[in-house]
C-alpha cells in the first residue's frame, strides 16, 4: 500500500473508502479508452458483451430493440410475478378470492398485478416480432442456425407463461378460455384423451389443473427460461454478435469500423429499456388487467373465446375439421419453422433486410395476395361453401378437412412456382415469400378471431 | 520401448476398453430411459377419491313418476341431465359439449341442447343436430332399484351415436 492510498485511507472518511474499496475494486466510472474496454470484462453482470461492436450494428432500425425488450420484460415478469406469488393462492376456492384481496386491499397491488398483464401479452408480441426481424435480416444463417431453433426454444416457453397463467385468476374467461384450449387437445389422434388427462390432471378443470398450471408457470417456466436465455446470449456472442446491416447491393466489408461498447451500446441499451419500462408503468396505471365473475363450471359465456395468441387457431377451426386446423396444420408449421435455417440456400445474405430488392418485391406481393385471399376465403366458406352438405356420403374428416387442406397447398405451391417463374426469384426470395404469404394469412386469421367473432362464434364486425 | 500410442492401439486393450465404454453409454442409456418412467408414472392423472354425493359416484335422482314424459331435469352436482323421452325411457346425458368442453344448457323453447360456444345443438337424446360438435352428447349409466332412478356418474360412457339400447325403462310399464 503506497503513500496516497495510505493517506486516503486514514480516519472515519478512509474507513468507508475501504469498504469501498472492497465492494468495488475496479473504477466505476472508466476514464480512458483502455479503461472503456476493460470495463465490462471486469463487470459481472455486464462481462458477457464483447469490449467493441461494429458501429453499424448500432443502428436502431437493424433490430429496433426487440430481443433486448423481450429479455427486459422478461425480468420485469420475474419481479411482479415474484411479488404477486405472495399474495396468490392457487386452489379453485381461493384463488379468485386472493385477487380481489391483492386488487382492493393491497398496496399497489393493482399496479403490480396490470404491469404482470399488459408485459405478458406485450412479451408475446416482442418475441414474435423480434422472430420476425431475425428471419427478414437473414439472421438465421450460419452460424446462427441453432440459435434460431434456441430462440423458437423461447418462443414456445413464453406461449405456455402465457397459457398457463392465464388459467390462475379462476374467473369465468379464465376457465373457460382454458376448458375449451385444452379441449382441443382431445383431437390429437391417438395421444389425445391421455394427453388431455395429463394436462388437466383430470378429467375436467379443477384443482389439480391448478396445481400443475401453477408449478408449470411459476417454476418450470423461469427455470427453462433462464437457461435458454443464457443459451441464446451466448450463441449470440459467439456469432459475433448482431448481423451488419447493409444495402442489397453493397458489399461485405472486411473490417467493419468497430467502437467501444461502453458507452455507446450500452447507453442505447439502458435507454430503450428505461423507455419500455416507463410505457409499462403508464399503461398499467391506466388500464386495468381484466377480471370476469368467478368461474362457474355450470355456465359457458357466449361467445367463449381461446386467448389471443391462440385465436389464429380457433379461428383455423372454425372452417377446417379438427384433425387438421388442431393437429396437421400447427404440427407442419412448427416443422416449417425448425427447418427453416436449414434449408439448402443459394446465398445467405445476412444484414439485408428482406435479402435483396427482389426479396422486397415478392414480399409485397405476398403481403397484397394474402390480403385478398385469406378475407375472401373466410367469407366465402363462412356464408358460401359447405362441402360437408355438399359431400353427403364422404366423412366430415375428408370433406372439410383433407379436401380444403389439399387446395390450399396446392394454393400454396402454385404461388411458390408463379413467383419463381414470374419474377426468377431465387430460392431464398421464393421461400421468403411462402413465408411472408403464410405470415400474413395467419395474421389475419388471428385478427378474425380476435376482433371479427361475436355471439354464438358467428362473424360479425366488432361494433 | 514401444510408444504409448502403440501399447494402446494392441487390439486386446482397446477392444476391452471400447467394450467398457459401450458398457457405460448403455447404462447411460438405461438410465435416462428409468429417469423419464419415474417423471411420467409421477405425472400421470391420479384417479382420485370421491365423496359420496359427489360427482363421480351414483346418484339417486328420484323416483321414475317424478319425472315427466319428454322432460330434462337438470341436476348440477351431477354434472348431467336426466332426460325422460317420449316412450317413458331414460337418458343420463353428460353437460359437456362434445365439441370443446363447454357446458350445455337445455333451451326449453327449442327443445334443444344449444352451445353458447359454438353454436353446437343436440336434441333431447343427445344427438347432434347442428355442428360443430362430432359425435353425440357422453352418457352415465342408468339403473332403477325399487323404482328409484339411479345414475352413475363415475363412468362417463363415449358415444357416436342414439342407440336404442342406452336408454333404460322403468320396471312398471
Amino acid at each position: 500500500m503506497n503513500e496516497t492510498t495510505k493517506k486516503a485511507n486514514s480516519g472515519i472518511s478512509g474507513y468507508f473508502h475501504q469498504i469501498f474499496q472492497s465492494i468495488f475494486p475496479e473504477p466505476l466510472i472508466p476514464k480512458s479508452e483502455q479503461e472503456r474496454k476493460r470495463y465490462l470484462l471486469k463487470n459481472l453482470i455486464l462481462h458477457f458483451r464483447p469490449s467493441t461492436v461494429p458501429v453499424k450494428t448500432l443502428k436502431f432500425s437493424l433490430t429496433w430493440g426487440l430481443g433486448g425488450m423481450a429479455a427486459i420484460l422478461v425480468l420485469l415478469q420475474f419481479g411482479t410475478g415474484l411479488l404477486l406469488k405472495f399474495f396468490y393462492e392457487p386452489t379453485p376456492v381461493a384463488a379468485y378470492t386472493s385477487i380481489l384481496i391483492l386488487q382492493n386491499k393491497v398496496m399497489f397491488g393493482q399496479l403490480i398485478r396490470n404491469m404482470h398483464h399488459w408485459s405478458a401479452n406485450l412479451l408475446v408480441l416482442i418475441v414474435f416480432l423480434h422472430m420476425l426481424r431475425v428471419f427478414f435480416t437473414g439472421a438465421f444463417h450460419p452460424p446462427r442456425q441453432f440459435n434460431w431453433i434456441v430462440g423458437l426454444g423461447l418462443f414456445i416457453l413464453v406461449l405456455i407463461a402465457n397459457f398457463t397463467g392465464y388459467l390462475l385468476p379462476y374467473d369465468q374467461l379464465a376457465y373457460w378460455a382454458v376448458t375449451v384450449s385444452t379441449g382441443m387437445l382431445e383431437y390429437i389422434p391417438g395421444i389425445g384423451a391421455l394427453l388431455q388427462e395429463m394436462v388437466r390432471g383430470g378429467s375436467d378443470i379443477g384443482p389439480a389443473t391448478l396445481s400443475i398450471f401453477f408449478a408449470i408457470h411459476t417454476a418450470m417456466v423461469p427455470f427453462g427460461l433462464i437457461i435458454l436465455m443464457a443459451f441464446h446470449f451466448w450463441r449470440t456472442r459467439k456469432a459475433g454478435g448482431l448481423v451488419i446491416p447493409r444495402a442489397p447491393q453493397e458489399e461485405i466489408k472486411e473490417k467493419p469500423v468497430r467502437v467501444p461498447t461502453q458507452p455507446n451500446l450500452l447507453v442505447r441499451e439502458v435507454v430503450t429499456a428505461l423507455v419500455l419500462l416507463a410505457f409499462i408503468l403508464v399503461f398499467a396505471m391506466v388500464f386495468n388487467a381484466p377480471l370476469e365473475s368467478k368461474a362457474n363450471p355450470g355456465l359457458s359465456p357466449n361467445p367463449t373465446k381461446a386467448p389471443w395468441y391462440f385465436s389464429g387457431i380457433q379461428e383455423m377451426l372454425m372452417h377446417f375439421h379438427p384433425f387438421f386446423s388442431l393437429f396437421i396444420i400447427p404440427i407442419l408449421m412448427m416443422i416449417a419453422l425448425l427447418i427453416l435455417p436449414y434449408i439448402n440456400y443459394e446465398s445467405k445474405p445476412s444484414g439485408v433486410w428482406f435479402g435483396s430488392f427482389k426479396g422486397r418485391k415478392t414480399a409485397l406481393v405476398a403481403v397484397i395476395t394474402a390480403i385478398i385471399a385469406t378475407p375472401a376465403g373466410i367469407l366465402a366458406d363462412e356464408y358460401m361453401i359447405d362441402l360437408a352438405a355438399w359431400m353427403q356420403g364422404v366423412p366430415v374428416s375428408i370433406s372439410n378437412g383433407l379436401i380444403p387442406f389439399m387446395i390450399i397447398l396446392a394454393g400454396s405451391i402454385g404461388f411458390y412456382a408463379l413467383i419463381k417463374r414470374k419474377y426468377s426469384a431465387t430460392k431464398n426470395e421464393a421461400i421468403q415469400t411462402l413465408f411472408v404469404l403464410f405470415l400474413v394469412s395467419f395474421i389475419i386469421l388471428t385478427a378474425t378471431g380476435i376482433w371479427f367473432r361475436g355471439m354464438g362464434m358467428k362473424l360479425m364486425l366488432p361494433f | 520401448m514401444p510408444e504409448k500410442g502403440e501399447i494402446l492401439q494392441n487390439s486386446k486393450k482397446a477392444s476391452r476398453r471400447s467394450f467398457f465404454n459401450k458398457l457405460w453409454i448403455f447404462l447411460g442409456f438405461v438410465a435416462f430411459i428409468e429417469f423419464i418412467s419415474v417423471v411420467g408414472a409421477f405425472l400421470l392423472p391420479q384417479k382420485r377419491r370421491i365423496k359420496t354425493g359427489d360427482f363421480g359416484t351414483v346418484f339417486e335422482a328420484g323416483t321414475a313418476e317424478k319425472f315427466p314424459i319428454d322432460s330434462v331435469t337438470a341436476f348440477v352436482r351431477g354434472r348431467f341431465y336426466l332426460a325422460r323421452l317420449e316412450d317413458g325411457g331414460f337418458l343420463a346425458l353428460s353437460r359437456k359439449c362434445t365439441h370443446l368442453g363447454c357446458t350445455v344448457p337445455w333451451v326449453s323453447k327449442e327443445k334443444m341442447f344449444v352451445c353458447p360456444c359454438h353454436s353446437s345443438a343436440f336434441d333431447i337424446r343427445g344427438e347432434v343436430t347442428g355442428p360443430p360438435a362430432p359425435r353425440a352428447l357422453d352418457i352415465y349409466h342408468v339403473f332403477i332399484e325399487n323404482n328409484i332412478v339411479n345414475v352413475d356418474t363415475g363412468k362417463r360412457i363415449k358415444r357416436s351415436e342414439f342407440r336404442a339400447e342406452q336408454v333404460t325403462y322403468p320396471k312398471s310399464v
